[in-house]
């Protein structure tokens, strides 16, 4: 520890991910000060990458205890303060206080903006009159949820949006016996984020787990009826709906940070050791726009790992030490008896090169290469080419492409150099 | 009942019991250097790498094929290598001794 920090107190507004992460790094660093923690989320802060997969499937009276990020006494023994259901509604850099919706107020030393992003429900016509609608983001919703279904007769669920949330939460709700329906705008699920080979390969999936997922299928309006709802696309093709489920997509709770006056681009702008345009005031998490020295450029994500990682670069730049920032973002997606792995940052590909292992059942990747560049890995039951594609960006190795695909090569870490 | 005992890269030796759950979330619960479990014990991720001593492998069973597919091609990978998320606490464990490879 650089200087003495025990008449300090670091403030963390968000107990997600992020937040709960970096609050115990920062004691691990040496922070001797106070440690307070608020979040407008009354539950006791948990895993949430379960919420569309796990926590849909069991049965609501089943223990999650597991599923808390940390057990109650750690946060005794670190003396780490937690506020839950608490809403903080403003900051005044000035005076380094923060005030909250119950009229209080709390000073700062050291602020920590770890807000995370909520669902972004779109501008749909009748959208805000609609029974039976939901999005995923915290574990109420996924309670809500499991109760509609429960309550449902005939359990037709839509979900509007082919992303990963969509696609998760349509495995999750086929195995506890809904009829679902997926609406993708675009031509493809998975659009945004992967290579046409992989969202041919989760739609092949889905149908053969009896999802229907239907492409350009543009939303227009909602109609309420006296039970559920009807989708109304603008092709006008229209869906029955006894539940609907919103997964388009966040929208970045920057409103803190603005109204601070911090600086904002795409999320909140932070340097390499995830301190903001105040000096004192550091951001961790989805909410962060911050540089990806591996990809050189500035990035969003929304992701464990990003939180984590980033929570413990914050913690250690706080406390004084020099810390930054570069991590191979990865990810992963669970749906039916499919795990996907993907690992970089795909965006601005020119080429894939697709394998499909030959003695395997659903097992491929899909390889992303900027000219000889290797970008990023998707890997479907495939661990070993998720692993080895970390390490061979990681290590910057130049790939034999010829030998990538072709499949008779086994996926080792030298038979692609 | 089960007592482990986590001996980190730098030496320290931690030993805590548990009744349930897997060793992966008792080490993070103990703060054990090393052992980050962050995809949360879905067997996603690898950070919860452990070595067990070769005389408690016998008691611990086999990996799933998962399992070894992430481990495989680990850079700190050894033949007693395991994922500790994918290991339960039971009292058929009670006294390893586990290595973190991180």
């Amino acid at each position: 520890m650089s200087s003495n920090t025990s008449n300090l107190t670091c403030v963390v507004i968000g107990a997600s991910h992020a937040g709960v992460n970096f609050a115990f790094a920062l004691r691990g660093q040496g922070w001797e000060g106070r440690i307070m923690m608020f979040d407008s989320d009354p539950e006791f802060p948990y895993h949430r990458p379960p919420l569309s997969k796990k926590y849909l499937t069991i049965a609501s009276q089943e223990d999650t205890q597991h599923d808390v990020l940390f057990p109650k006494e750690n946060y005794e023994t670190d003396n780490i303060i937690l506020s839950l259901g608490k809403n903080v509604t403003n900051i005044n850099r000035k005076t380094k206080s923060i005030f909250l919706s119950d009229g209080s107020v709390q000073r700062y030393d050291k602020l920590i903006l770890a807000t995370g992003a909520r669902a972004f429900i779109p501008p749909i016509k009748g959208i805000e009159n609609a029974t039976n609608i939901f999005s995923i983001r915290n574990a109420q919703d996924a309670i809500d949820i499991k109760n509609a279904i429960k309550d449902s007769l005939r359990k037709r669920v839509v979900i509007i949006g082919g992303g990963y949330i969509g696609l998760e939460t349509a495995a999750s709700l086929k195995k506890i016996g809904a009829e679902v329906t997926v609406l993708e705008r675009e031509e493809r699920v998975l659009s945004r984020v992967t290579a046409p080979e992989m969202s041919v390969f989760f739609t092949e999936l889905h149908s053969q787990n009896n999802v229907s997922i239907l492409v350009n299928k543009n939303v227009v309006s909602i109609n309420s009826l006296h039970a559920g709802s009807e989708v109304i696309c603008d092709d006008n093709t229209s869906f029955k709906a006894d539940i609907l489920i919103i997964g388009v997509g966040v929208k970045v709770n920057t409103e803190l940070a603005e109204q601070a006056g911090l600086e904002i681009d795409n999320g909140i702008k932070v340097d390499a050791s995830g301190k903001t345009s105040d000096d004192d005031i550091y951001s961790i998490g989805d909410c962060t726009y911050h540089f990806n020295p591996s990809y050189r450029r500035f990035i969003r994500l929304e992701s464990v790992q990003n939180a984590v990682d980033q929570a413990k670069v914050a913690a250690a730049a706080v406390c004084g030490k020099a810390a930054t920032y570069d991590t191979i973002p990865w990810f992963w997606s669970d749906q039916y008896d499919v795990k996907l792995q993907m690992v970089g940052l795909s965006q601005g590909y020119t080429e894939t090169i697709k394998r499909i292992e030959p003695d395997k059942e659903k097992c491929m990747s899909v390889w992303y290469f900027k000219d000889d560049k290797l970008l990023a890995v998707d890997a479907v039951n495939n661990a070993k080419a998720y692993v080895l594609g970390t390490r061979f960006i990681q290590n910057k190795q130049k790939i034999d492409k010829s030998k990538l695909a072709d499949v008779s090569i086994p996926i080792k870490p030298t038979s692609f150099l | 009942m089960a007592k482990i005992t986590f001996v980190t890269s730098d030496d320290i030796k931690t030993t805590v019991e548990a009744t349930t759950g897997n060793i992966m979330e008792l080490a993070v619960q103990n703060k054990i250097k090393g052992i980050d479990g962050n995809c949360g014990g879905v067997c996603s991720c690898a950070t919860c790498h452990v070595h067990v001593q070769p005389e408690d492998w016998s008691k611990i069973g086999e990996p799933s094929e998962l399992e070894k597919d992430m481990l495989e091609f680990d850079e700190n990978v050894s033949e007693y290598s395991r994922l500790s998320c994918q290991i339960k606490v039971s009292d058929a464990i009670d006294g390893i001794v586990l290595k973190v490879a991180n």
